[in-house]
């Protein structure tokens, strides 16, 4: 244990502060704490058994409905059951990105409220510890849980469908696959550090769970609809002959639902996992006219999910940004 | 008051909006003393230890703890200082060890210096054998025994407990207050303690400080108290029959220059010599049935019947 004894210069006291700020070292143990606490939780079971029998359920039911002539001629067949529906099945992705939220909702709602009712909270921030490592530590271990479950998750299926296919993935069906798994896991998180930020708003766990539903289903939702409604209104698209209108309702529709962080997913991962996928907003019949229909290089699918990419990541660090800065500032009451 | 205190605190102030919490507070604790922090609820004291541990930011004033100021410092604070808040929370699902275990690490303390430390400090409070049972077992005195044990893992220079006692059944209490007075006592730690159970705290403290809505309004050792806070003049209750005479007849008493009855009981205010003794003939002398007579003014009870329960003396 330091204890700072009496130093000879000013100079050498700063320095010695500056070099005790970093090497307080209680990030590491609070994130293994709290990664014990969430590995060991039955909640992390039960969502993990959840995501997990869905996931393989949607992916078993898209590979007995793909046509057994198309498997492996025409390419990209692994990454293609993610997308693919079943006759009355919606499809992996689909499933994924309507778990995946609650997933990180149920992490993290009652982070730091739960802690607070226990009384945990100020015995916990009474001890030598910084209060960025405690939201810091937090985060960071929910965080591993996610990847650990999405990554499993993934290869579970995946390891599914070329057994059960016979087709041996490409190098880019495997990069394409890794690159959707860490979409998905940048999309939970977001979620995560939502829930965490209603966890410090919010006194009551059920509370700041209700508000992250809440929240879910406005985005999921509600914005897609109130998309539609808006360029309706703005654009009116019920006469085939204005074109310029209906384009432009098109577009307006879109942007509008893109302020959703669910239809920034669904968009990033349908391009990811469908190559043929060129582009995502509204193509008149001349542009698309004498085009060869193919497959876009990973290098092109990737620059068409950027900005959905950045926006996802941007929104995650925003939010986690005022949750953090609210937990330094919050008044800890007994 | 000597510049050793270890403990000291400048007109500090904290508002809650309009509310102001803590008033002005001007308060120095010595190395090695046990400290009672006294007063009823919200009146203060919990807000003032918050301040203490830079937990809570003062609104305006200074404080100082163990040489470090906790709001630029406050992890120095943390380090020598050992906070048992009131209603401690435990983590449920961990036995007592582990919780320990979990502050030992955030302590730096590691290994097996770690478990050799927790395993004396179970001992210690008397919870070796509950030690691998889950703490959602525990019962509400094991829970602050285990706090105690939880606050000592640090090895602090300075413990600061609040209201370690609520809740507990009177056996608990007391043998929560041993554990408290021998670490005041045979360890020397400078001990803050705050409670509004007077009755529990006032034996172990070498010196107390009365709050009331947010201020200070009395310190000292506890003999000292009661000529601080009285002006010289005694305040006596009498219960006698009939009752309805009784405010009457004791005002005829010279000396007396206040008498007021609540309920069955009558209040008197007044000074001289012999004041209860002469009540007592007058009141025989009128023929009147004395059941209950107390003289008050001289010990600590009287002034937290004073100024906690609100009964208007003056």
């Amino acid at each position: 244990m330091t204890v700072t004894t009496s130093t000879t210069s000013i100079e050498g006291e700063d320095i010695e502060k500056k070099v005790k700020r970093k090497s307080s070292g209680n990030l590491e143990t609070i994130f293994r704490k709290e990664l014990a606490d969430q590995l060991s939780s039955s909640r992390f079971f039960i969502l993990f058994f959840l995501i997990m029998v869905t996931g393989a359920v949607s992916f078993y039911a898209a590979m007995q409905s793909l046509p057994a002539d198309e498997m492996g001629d025409s390419g990209f067949t692994l990454v293609r059951l993610f997308t693919t529906s079943a006759n009355s099945l919606p499809p992996f992705t689909w499933f994924l990105s309507l778990l995946g939220p609650l997933v990180g909702l149920a992490m993290g709602f009652d982070a730091i409220n739960g802690e607070q009712n226990r009384g945990t909270m100020s015995r916990l921030l009474s001890q030598p510890v910084y209060r960025d490592d405690v939201i810091n530590g937090k985060f960071l271990a929910r965080l591993v849980v996610l990847a650990i479950m999405t990554a499993a998750l993934g290869g579970f299926v995946g390891g599914m469908g070329i057994l059960m296919t016979g087709v041996a993935p490409s190098g880019e069906e495997i990069l394409r696959l890794l690159l959707y798994l860490a979409l998905s896991v940048v999309y939970m998180a977001f979620w995560l550090a939502l829930s965490m930020l209603f966890s410090l708003l919010f006194r009551q766990a059920a509370t700041s769970a209700l508000g992250g539903i809440a929240l879910w289903l406005f985005f999921s939702i509600f914005v897609p609809l109130l998309a539609g409604m808006v360029a309706d209104a703005v654009f009116p698209a019920n006469d085939s002959s204005q074109t310029a209108s209906e384009f432009y309702n098109v577009v307006l529709r879109q942007n509008i639902s893109r302020l959703s962080p669910s239809t920034l997913y669904s968009e990033a991962s349908l391009t990811l996992l469908s190559p043929e996928v060129r582009t995502l907003g509204p193509v008149l019949v001349e542009q698309a006219y004498g085009a060869i229909s193919g497959f876009l290089p990973l290098g092109q699918s990737l620059l068409l999910v950027w900005p959905h990419l950045t926006g996802l990541v941007a929104a995650t660090l925003i939010i986690f940004a005022a949750a953090y800065t609210l937990f330094l500032r919050q008044e800890i009451r007994a | 008051m000597g510049h050793d205190g270890i403990i000291s605190m400048v007109d500090l102030t904290k508002k809650y909006g309009d509310i102001t919490a803590v008033d002005q507070l001007n308060l120095t604790v010595n190395s090695g003393e046990i400290f009672g922090f006294l007063g009823p609820n919200g009146a203060g004291k919990t807000t003032t230890i918050l301040m203490l541990m830079g937990l809570t930011e003062p609104t305006s004033g200074s404080l100082q703890v163990g040489g470090f100021d906790p709001m630029r410092d406050a992890l120095d604070v943390k380090r020598i200082v050992g906070y048992m808040p009131d209603n401690i929370g435990f983590y449920d699902d961990m036995t007592g060890r582990e919780n320990l275990r979990y502050t030992a690490r955030l302590n730096h303390i590691a290994g097996q210096e770690a478990e050799v430390k927790i395993q004396n400090l179970l001992e210690k409070v008397g919870l070796a054998e509950a030690a691998d049972r889950r703490v959602k077992e525990y019962s509400r005195g094991m829970r602050q025994r285990l706090g105690i044990a939880d606050v000592l893992l640090k090895d602090p220079k300075i413990i600061i407990l609040d209201e370690p006692t609520l809740g507990l059944d009177p056996e608990g209490a007391e043998e929560l207050l041993d554990i408290i007075r021998d670490l005041g006592q045979k360890e020397g730690k400078t001990i803050l303690i705050s409670s509004h159970l007077l009755y529990q705290i006032q034996s172990i403290c070498d010196r107390v400080g009365i709050f009331v809505k947010g201020k200070l309004i009395a310190e000292g050792k506890i003999k000292d108290l009661a000529a601080q806070l009285s002006d010289g003049g005694q305040v006596i209750e009498i219960r006698a029959e009939p009752v309805e005479q009784l405010a009457d007849a004791v005002m005829s008493v010279a000396g007396v220059n206040f008498a007021e009855r609540h309920g069955d009981t009558v209040i008197v205010k007044g000074d001289g010599e012999n004041l209860a003794p002469r009540i007592v003939t007058e009141l025989t002398a009128r023929h009147m049935a004395v059941y209950h007579l107390n003289v008050r003014g001289y010990n600590l009870d009287d002034i937290y019947r004073q100024y906690f329960q609100g009964e208007e003396v003056k």
